[in-house]
C-alpha cells in the first residue's frame, strides 16, 4: 500500500511517501503506526508524538481504524489550515 | 437549483473583489454576500514572522473542503460558495484562503461563512510552517481553540 507523509512527519521520515508491505498481523491505522515505527530510527523519531492524524483513501480515521483493503494512508499532524 | 461552487487550491494570489463580480454575475436571488479573508501577519505575539509556507494534501484537502461546503448548504440556505485556498510560500500582508457564502439574506451567509472557516481551520488537510528574522522555521501547532470551534457546530 501507499503511504504519504506530510509536515513535520514528512520531515522527519525523510520522505514524501513510499509503499509499505505490512505483515497480515498489523491490521489498524494504530497497529501500522508502531510497524512503522520498528523500521528505523528517523520512523521512531517521526511517530513517537501521539498527535499524528490518519486518513484512509482521503478521509479521517481513528487509530483503531482497518487497514484492510486501503490504498492510500497518510499520516500527518493536526491541521492548522485557513 | 444547483448551488454553484466554486474550490480552488491554488499558489497564486486571488482578487477579492472579482470573486465576488463572479459568484454574483447575472443574479438576482442574491440578497447577500459575506467574504471572509484570511492573510498572513507578521508577528505571532511577540515573534516576528518573514513568510508561512503552507503544505497541503493534494486531493484530500479539495474533497473535505468539498464535504464541509455541501454540508453547509445542506444546513443554511445558501446561493453560492467560493473557497480558495492557496498554498506554497507566503509573506505577511499576502492572502491565504478566501470563503465567500452568498444567500438571499445575511444570517444564512454569515453563519455559513463561520462554519466554513472554523472547519477549513481545524479538518483541511493544511499545514503551515513559519519562518522567522533569524532564519528558523517551525511547523505551528493547532490551536485548542480552533478545535473547540468546530465542536459547537456539532451541538447546534
Amino acid at each position: 500500500m501507499k503511504v504519504l507523509y506530510f509536515a513535520w512527519v514528512r520531515e522527519r521520515v525523510g520522505k514524501a511517501e513510499e509503499i509499505i508491505d505490512p505483515p497480515a498481523s498489523v491490521r489498524t491505522v494504530a497497529e501500522l503506526m508502531q510497524w512503522l515505527k520498528g523500521l528505523g530510527e528517523e520512523y521512531a523519531h517521526a511517530f513517537e508524538k501521539p498527535v499524528i492524524r490518519a486518513a484512509i483513501d482521503h478521509t479521517h480515521v481513528k487509530p483503531d481504524a482497518t487497514i484492510s483493503g486501503a490504498r492510500e494512508i497518510a499520516f500527518f499532524p493536526p491541521m492548522t489550515g485557513g | 437549483m444547483t448551488v454553484p461552487v466554486t474550490i480552488r487550491l491554488q499558489p497564486d494570489d486571488f482578487d477579492v473583489s472579482r470573486e465576488i463580480a463572479a459568484l454574483t454575475a447575472g443574479r438576482t436571488d442574491i440578497g447577500a454576500v459575506v467574504s471572509f479573508s484570511g492573510i498572513c501577519r507578521g508577528s505571532e505575539g511577540p515573534e516576528a514572522i518573514t513568510a508561512l509556507t503552507l503544505e497541503h494534501y493534494p486531493g484530500m484537502a479539495e474533497a473535505e473542503i468539498r464535504r464541509h461546503v455541501d454540508q453547509a448548504i445542506t444546513r443554511w440556505p445558501l446561493t453560492g460558495v467560493t473557497v480558495i485556498h492557496r498554498y506554497g510560500r507566503v509573506v505577511p500582508g499576502d492572502n491565504i484562503v478566501l470563503v465567500l457564502t452568498a444567500s438571499a439574506h445575511r444570517e444564512a451567509a454569515f453563519l455559513g461563512a463561520e462554519f466554513l472557516m472554523d472547519y477549513l481551520k481545524a479538518n483541511a488537510p493544511f499545514w503551515k510552517s513559519e519562518e522567522r528574522a533569524q532564519g528558523a522555521s517551525s511547523w505551528v501547532d493547532t490551536h485548542h481553540r480552533d478545535d473547540e470551534a468546530v465542536t459547537r457546530w456539532d451541538k447546534s
